[in-house]
């Protein structure tokens, strides 16, 4: 687990919230945090190099970009999860994949170049894997929101 | 919903590579777009409003942050309420990620998601046990399901865009 100081953390749950519009939206943020932009912007470099943070940059809307996105489960027997899940990953369009605790035990977000492309990925994966996939595509959103405080 | 032209593609497949980490960010995507700075961030304000970016800051590892008790809580609630209970979910503090989604019966009968996110599971599942009563979700089946560990957290590709961070679903 990462090691935060203070100062790292107050940047990280200030950035959760987003990063304005300005023509110096560091500068701004360094301000309201209390530290310079020189500092800021050295923090922030730091903790992408750490892998605390994955990016920074936009959060896309698949669906408006043209592409495809669903939520997919499986039930898979626990010594074959290893394997599955392995099976699972060599497609490209997965992007997320956890083991979860319940009969459906597998779970991975599919993200494909074109909404058909779903289908055509969870049949793929259906006859790699020998086992049934659930398509559970989203109808309607209610909070978009990820915020984790540290 | 407006389409995308050429210009909004250009400027979301450089945006894509993350936000330049310097003073003037918004004026170095415009030099290497040949826009002025003004219309980048315009443009980044419509694409906002439109929702075609759905957050713009940073995306933070929540392993590496000490979040290690990470459930999936869905409900089976039915098709004329749910509307109005995921409004309320959505806004209960610490429920991240609430979507309406199809079910499969009989195999998977629940139609609401959530994420909770923590530290421990004893907190998380005293946070769940406090929402149910609190937001009168008790008549409801549902089900937590626990991660047990990340076998992949990476980037999709699609549209012809480089490589990227997509939302849990």
């Amino acid at each position: 687990m990462a090691e935060l100081d203070a100062l790292e953390r107050a940047i990280l749950n200030r950035l959760q919230r987003g990063l304005p519009l300005l023509a110096e939206p560091f500068a701004a943020v360094a301000e309201e945090l209390g530290c310079s932009q020189e500092e800021l912007l050295v923090r922030l470099q730091r903790l992408l190099a750490d892998g605390v943070l994955t990016r920074f940059g936009p959060l896309y809307n698949a669906e408006r970009l043209g592409g495809g996105l669903t939520l997919a489960a499986m039930a898979v027997p626990q010594d074959e999860l290893e394997r599955v899940a392995a099976r699972v990953n060599a497609f490209p369009e997965v992007a997320h994949n956890y083991a979860r605790e319940h009969r459906y035990n597998l779970w991975f977000v599919l993200a494909t170049e074109s909404r058909q492309r779903v289908g055509e990925v969870i049949a793929a994966i259906e006859a790699d894997t020998g086992y049934p996939v659930l398509d559970l595509p989203k109808l309607e959103e209610y909070g978009l929101e990820l915020y984790l405080p540290v | 919903m407006n389409t995308l032209g050429v210009e909004d593609r250009a400027l979301i497949a450089l945006l894509q590579e993350g936000l330049p980490l310097c003073p003037h960010p918004y004026a170095l995507l415009a030099e290497r777009l040949g826009w002025d700075e003004a219309a980048v961030r315009a443009a980044i304000a419509r694409l906002q409003a439109d929702g075609v970016i759905r957050r713009f800051g940073v995306v933070v590892r929540h392993h590496e942050l000490g979040y290690r008790a990470n459930a999936m809580v869905v409900w089976d609630v039915p098709d004329a309420e749910v509307d109005a209970v995921g409004e309320r979910l959505a806004r209960w503090p610490g429920v991240n990620l609430c979507y309406r989604r199809t079910r499969r019966p009989p195999r998977w009968p629940y139609n609401l998601f959530c994420m909770l996110h923590g530290r421990e599971r004893a907190e998380v599942e005293a946070r769940i046990a406090e929402l149910r009563r609190a937001l009168d979700l008790e008549r409801y089946p549902y089900a937590v399901l626990f991660s047990l560990r990340r076998h992949q957290q990476r980037g999709a590709r699609f549209a012809g865009l480089p490589p990227r961070e997509v939302a849990h679903g």
